[in-house]
């Protein structure tokens, strides 16, 4: 069997006496589509930034590839260039263009050629059906275009592992359609993606693999027909319930 | 919490990192000091200069003098400094008013942050000290003192009311619609709602400010006031020796230093309050 591009061993994370990771063990392999459901405090963002190395961890490893990219003596820096992660609210630099977004991290940090950056970062926005907001500024963008264009600017270097934390929750109902279409087709030519979330019904249809987080622990694992459908714990059912009391299943 | 075995060695690592840090800063920092010791003590001249700067008599003789010019700064500085803020801030006000009928009153306030913005301090500092007493007018002093705080005040106020200015207009439009909202007339918005939050943003400048303002009251010695930088003049015509002007110098820094750290108080405080970090 391969190695998995992702492992999580045995993840522990506190912010003081709290404890929000609580021991996660987790494998994503390569063309998997993993989705973490849970309620808002059940870890999904803590692991997901853990993974990215912008958390420092408590306990345990993060592998990448195989390669603990958790110890201290690996460059963190360097770890990151093979993941790309989108946040919930976008985090696009105001003050460049979508052009230059996109093209920072292929230019200053994988010494791509400019020319040669933007005719890639053109392609993706062109896939996008954002190619006329090249030389715009994110401001000027609607939050779907903006996260849209968030997605390309993590995209823009072809990290191994996508991480996407709850990227339509801060999004108008009728801009979340646009956005999930992009994961669907991202997820379609078999990018290997971890994403936390609350589109339950996107997770059915997209994800090869739900897990569900409560308390910082992985209370269960596996097809989303199965974990969403028939849930084996009290817990996720519960949580499932007030999910269809809320309407939102 | 039990810690496993890896994480242990883990922190025994970086343990390990954070010493070695710091023992490579101390390191530095001792042969940047002996570098620095050795280029100025070998240096031809420096017998000369250790005579005629460095005179621990000379400075423990003129210190009383010296000191009590600097209490004269402290309180040029005191007074200075509340005036400044508090015309500062009525300028910047000025300066933000919208619609027509207030064009003269911005275009006047204007004006006056360009005209002594741009001029160096000593020349507002002769301009007022010995220009308006020459005009004679009743009612105008001729203290040396205060006519030297009033040109501090007319430029401190220029720069003071821009950073102020820059406060007001970083508090986003939607505070302000917040503030009206819930029926706050525009006075009270700016009193209640944006001032507070312009002024913690412009904090460090202005303490920057402060610092610099600390500094520059030194500067009405031109004028005539026997104040530190006076003081220490007079002593060393008297001893012909530079020692006072050290001294005095000396005691500003030591002057400046509590106001940096309260700076830097200041911003933590705010971080920590308004939860960021």
């Amino acid at each position: 069997m391969t190695t998995p591009v992702l492992s999580v061993r045995n993840l522990v994370k506190r912010y003081g006496p709290h404890t929000v990771l609580d021991g996660v063990d987790l494998d994503v392999r390569e063309h998997e589509v993993v989705a973490l459901i849970g309620s808002s405090g059940s870890g999904k963002s803590t692991l997901l930034r853990c993974v990215n190395l912008l958390e420092e961890l408590d306990d345990g490893q993060v592998l990448l590839d195989g390669v603990d990219v958790s110890d201290p003596r690996v460059d963190a820096d360097v770890a990151r260039r093979g993941m790309g992660i989108v946040f919930q609210a976008f985090n696009l630099f105001p003050h460049m263009s979508v052009l230059d977004n996109i093209t920072l991290a292929p230019r200053v940090v994988h010494r791509v050629p400019r020319g040669e950056a933007e005719r890639t970062a053109l392609e993706l926005l062109d896939r996008m059906g954002l190619a006329d907001k090249a030389r715009s500024y994110p401001d000027r963008l609607s939050g779907g275009q903006q996260q849209r264009v968030a997605i390309a600017r993590s995209l823009a270097y072809s990290p191994r592992l996508l991480l996407l934390d709850e990227i339509t929750s801060a999004l108008d109902p009728e801009l979340v359609g646009e956005v999930l279409a992009l994961v669907r087709e991202l997820a379609g030519q078999g990018r290997t993606i971890l994403m936390a979330t609350h589109e339950m019904g996107f997770a059915r249809q997209v994800a090869d693999r739900v897990c569900f987080l409560d308390g910082g622990r992985l209370i269960e694992s596996g097809p989303p027909a199965q974990v969403l459908g028939e849930p084996e714990h009290e817990r996720t059912r519960q949580f499932l319930r007030r999910i269809i009391e809320a309407g939102r299943l | 919490m039990t810690v496993s075995e890896l994480q242990r060695e883990r922190l025994a690592y970086k343990r390990f990192r954070s010493r070695r840090s710091t023992v490579v800063a101390l390191l530095s920092t001792l042969v940047f000091a002996a570098v620095a010791y050795a280029t100025v003590t070998g240096a031809p001249g420096w017998p000369r200069v250790r005579d005629s700067f460095f005179d621990v008599d000379v400075a423990w003789r003129a210190l009383p003098a010296v000191l009590e010019g600097l209490w004269l700064n402290l309180r040029v500085l005191m007074v200075c400094g509340v005036l400044i803020v508090v015309l500062a801030l009525g300028v910047a006000a000025l300066r933000t008013l919208r619609g027509p009928v207030w064009f003269p009153v911005r275009a006047l306030a204007t004006g006056y942050v360009d005209l002594f913005r741009g001029m160096p301090l000593i020349l507002t500092l002769y301009l007022v000290g010995f220009g308006l007493p020459a005009l004679r007018l009743t009612g105008v002093p001729n203290d040396y003192v205060v006519l030297g705080g009033a040109a501090l005040v007319l430029t401190y106020t220029a720069y003071v009311a821009e950073v102020f200015r820059a406060g007001i207009e970083s508090v986003h439009p939607s505070q302000v619609a917040a503030a009206r909202s819930l029926g706050l007339g525009p006075r009270r918005t700016l009193r209640l709602v944006v001032l507070p939050q312009a002024v913690r943003r412009v904090l460090p400048a202005l303490l920057n400010d402060f610092v610099a303002l600390q500094k520059d009251c030194g500067l009405i010695s031109v004028l005539g006031a026997v104040d530190a930088v006076r003081a220490a003049q007079i002593e060393q015509a008297r001893t012909f020796n530079f020692t006072p002007y050290v001294l005095a110098g000396l005691l500003f820094v030591l002057l400046a230093v509590p106001s940096a750290r309260f700076a830097d108080a200041m911003a933590r405080r705010a971080e920590r309050r308004e939860g960021r970090r």
